[in-house]
């Protein structure tokens, strides 16, 4: 009898372990794969029992409840709290699971289980096609950058396919460092070979025969989970000198970051990877021309990355065929913060956030009423419900002075003072600027004490707020200092409630 | 609170730990990382020994060594609790929950216990987003934390 527990981070937080323990006790006998998340954080510790119906879920399983579960040996389709079929479930049936297609059903360090379950077809297609073709392939897919800006993939690629050098480098971002993102770490931990994958298939495609994966050290179980996948990768000829007997060579190395917000930066991490202070560096030139160590270099998001072996598995029309407008394909939203139902939920581009809040999400986990979104994590803007008809799409966001950025939505209920929120974003800023900037490095120093005086109820600070988010936005070289506006800007503009409230009171 | 090592054993662990490295491109963060592993901060006469080998002055040693949060210049208490204060956290209390625990251990950010216990640190996400407020004990995660679940913590 075969059953399924997630070892993934979240299911770990919520005690998947000592519900492990407590089932090995249980029932002796029994086969426990430890796989990655569905993503249902909701109904973690997900248990998920092997029937001919498919894996019936039970969730969420503490280990306390186990005994009572197991006292008539294995759960079943009629045990009580059997919730159906998992791929039935309302959650999962309306995803469309590309690019985590494995993700929370195979163990993920089982090579032969990736392997059956279409992993490596990407890459065997991409080993039969030229660079150029795979570079073409990979822009007709309208694939763009997951980590926030969007650039399209091909085209990143074929810069540095057709930039000359004795080296090129394939960088994977793995920093996710946006509060409310975890799609990086579920791939990580749930199919780490996919991931190489797609930095192999990148490497084929632009003539690099080097990649690091930069992990962020927040993530220690993702960074655990990588190293042996690496290992195990190079053990069967999926790296080293000769991917899979083709004659091409890739090596991964994983490099650990050390808590530095701005590292996310593509710059900045390749500072950070060559040793050096990480403050973010001008461009031009590109990365694509000079990047790592002065070498043409693709940086790309993990999710991007990820997303390029079913791609060239399926094909580019296939993976376009799906979104909205210029944003095709699928996206990994992460629902999060005060909501009901949180986790990972795939789908293509197009929802709004109406579907995606009160419906996927099922509201606030409080039951109170929800009063903004915060999407595209630090740097992204505050959406109040009258904007929830905005469809998720790089463009439909940025014409509501917003952005989509890593996909994270985080959800908040009525208690929260949108004050506070401003300042948090400046103080934020403070603290992670790299220092390269005066806008960036003073002006969220002084964003703060600004707020702390509207929050007092001094006259004429809303004005000098906005004055400094305009020179921050046009003066800073990066999206630090550029973008941290946003959700200063929306807080004010959509509730400027909560930044009167000391005049009222007075 | 344990001791300071004695600069002759930093010195020599840190050549060998420099020694495993050498072939690395760009070397210098995963030594840093190697040597705090090892010692549970960075001790002061390890940064000659780096900048030397890694052909770098001290000062641009200790500029990146400082940048990052990750490393300490002291030794952490015996217990480290990073709680997380970004935004979906803030979203389900963490910002409560942080006032709980530096009043209940009475220290600030980044600081420890009198009796070397526990060092509370704050973290910006680890990635547990949808089971906030969460916190990373001693590198193990922990999703869902309340005032009383983190008495708990630092109690046992
Ligand atoms: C302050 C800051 C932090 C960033 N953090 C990340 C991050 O954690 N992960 C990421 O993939 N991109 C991050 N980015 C975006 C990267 O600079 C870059 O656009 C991205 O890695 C390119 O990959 P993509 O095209 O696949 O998205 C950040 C940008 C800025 C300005
Ligand atoms: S905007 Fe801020 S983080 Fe970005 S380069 Fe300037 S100072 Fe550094």
């Amino acid at each position: 009898m075969r059953l399924y527990l997630s070892q993934d981070a979240a299911a770990k937080a919520l005690g998947a372990e000592a519900t492990a323990a407590a089932i090995r006790a249980a029932a002796p006998g029994v086969d426990l794969v430890r796989t990655g998340a569905r993503g249902m954080v909701w109904l973690e510790p997900l248990l998920e029992v092997e029937a001919p119906e498919g894996r019936l879920a039970f969730g969420p399983v503490t280990a306390a409840e186990v005994p009572d579960l197991f006292a008539e040996g294995v759960p079943g389709a009629s045990h009580p709290r059997c919730l159906g079929p998992t791929e039935a479930l309302p959650w999962m049936k309306r995803q469309t699971r590309l690019t985590f297609a494995r993700c929370g059903v195979i163990d993920p360090l089982d090579l032969a289980a990736y392997e059956a379950h279409g992993g490596l077809a990407g890459l065997r297609r991409a080993l039969g096609m030229t660079p150029e073709a795979i570079c073409a392939e990979v822009t007709e897919s309208g694939l763009r950058g997951r980590g926030g800006a969007g650039f399209p993939t091909g085209i990143k690629w074929n810069t540095v396919r057709q930039t000359h050098a004795d080296r090129k480098y394939i960088v994977c971002n793995a920093d996710e460092g946006d509060s409310g993102t975890f799609a990086d770490r579920m791939l990580m931990e749930g199919d780490p070979f996919c991931l190489i994958e797609g930095m192999a298939i990148a490497g084929r495609a632009v003539g690099a025969d080097r990649g690091f994966v930069y992990l962020r050290s927040e993530y220690p179980d993702a960074i655990r989970v990588m190293q042996v996948a690496v290992d195990r990768a190079r053990a069967a000829g999926l790296l080293g000198p000769s991917l899979l007997g083709s004659g091409q060579a890739f090596e991964i190395e994983i490099r650990v970051g050390a808590g530095a917000y701005v590292c996310g930066e593509e710059t900045s991490l390749l500072n950070s990877l060559e040793g050096k202070r990480p403050v973010v560096r001008a461009k031009p030139p590109l990365p694509a021309l000079q990047g790592l160590f002065g070498r043409p270099t693709v940086v790309n998001n993990v999710i991007s990355l990820a997303s390029v072996p079913v791609i060239l598995a399926g094909g580019a029309t296939f993976y376009a065929g799906f979104g909205l407008g210029r944003s095709r394909g699928t996206v990994p939203l992460q629902i999060a913060g005060n909501v009901k139902f949180g986790g990972l939920f795939e789908a293509a581009f197009g929802l709004s956030l109406f579907e995606i809040i009160d419906d996927i999400g099922g509201g606030t986990a409080s039951g109170r009423p929800v009063k903004a979104v915060q999407v595209g994590g630090p740097l992204g803007a505050y959406f109040p419900r009258d904007l929830f008809d905005t469809p998720f799409g790089y463009e439909e966001f940025a014409g509501q002075e917003g952005l989509i950025g890593h996909a994270g939505i985080v959800v908040f209920d009525d208690t929260v003072d949108m004050l506070a929120q401003a300042r948090f974003a400046m103080e934020f800023c403070a603290v992670e600027s790299c220092g390269k900037c005066t806008p960036c490095r003073i002006g969220s120093v002084r964003g703060v004490e600004v707020v702390d005086r509207i929050a007092r109820g001094e006259p004429g600070q809303i004005a000098l707020l906005r004055d400094l988010c305009e020179t921050m936005k046009f003066g800073s070289l990066c999206a630090l200092g550029g973008f941290t506006p946003y959700p200063v800007l929306s807080a004010l503009t959509h509730f400027p409630e909560d930044f009167d409230r000391a005049r009222r009171a007075a | 609170m344990p001791a300071s090592p004695e600069p002759d054993l930093v010195v020599a662990e840190t050549r060998a730990i420099l020694a495993d490295h050498s072939a690395r491109e760009g070397p210098l963060l995963p030594v840093l990382h190697a040597v705090q592993a090892r010692f549970g901060h960075l001790p002061r006469a390890a940064l000659p020994v780096i900048a030397e080998a890694l052909a770098l002055s001290r000062a641009e040693v200790h500029g990146v060594a400082s940048f990052y949060h990750d490393f300490r210049e002291a030794p952490a208490g015996c217990q480290v609790v990073k709680l997380c204060r970004a935004e979906a956290c803030q979203a389900v209390g963490a910002r409560e929950l942080a006032e709980h625990a530096q009043a209940r251990l009475g220290i600030g950010w980044g600081e420890t216990t009198p009796d070397g216990s526990v060092t509370l640190e704050p973290v910006f996400c680890l990635g547990l987003c949808a089971c906030g407020p969460a916190a990373l004990v001693d590198g193990d995660v922990v999703g869902r934390l309340t005032p009383e679940g983190f008495d708990r913590l630092v109690a046992s």
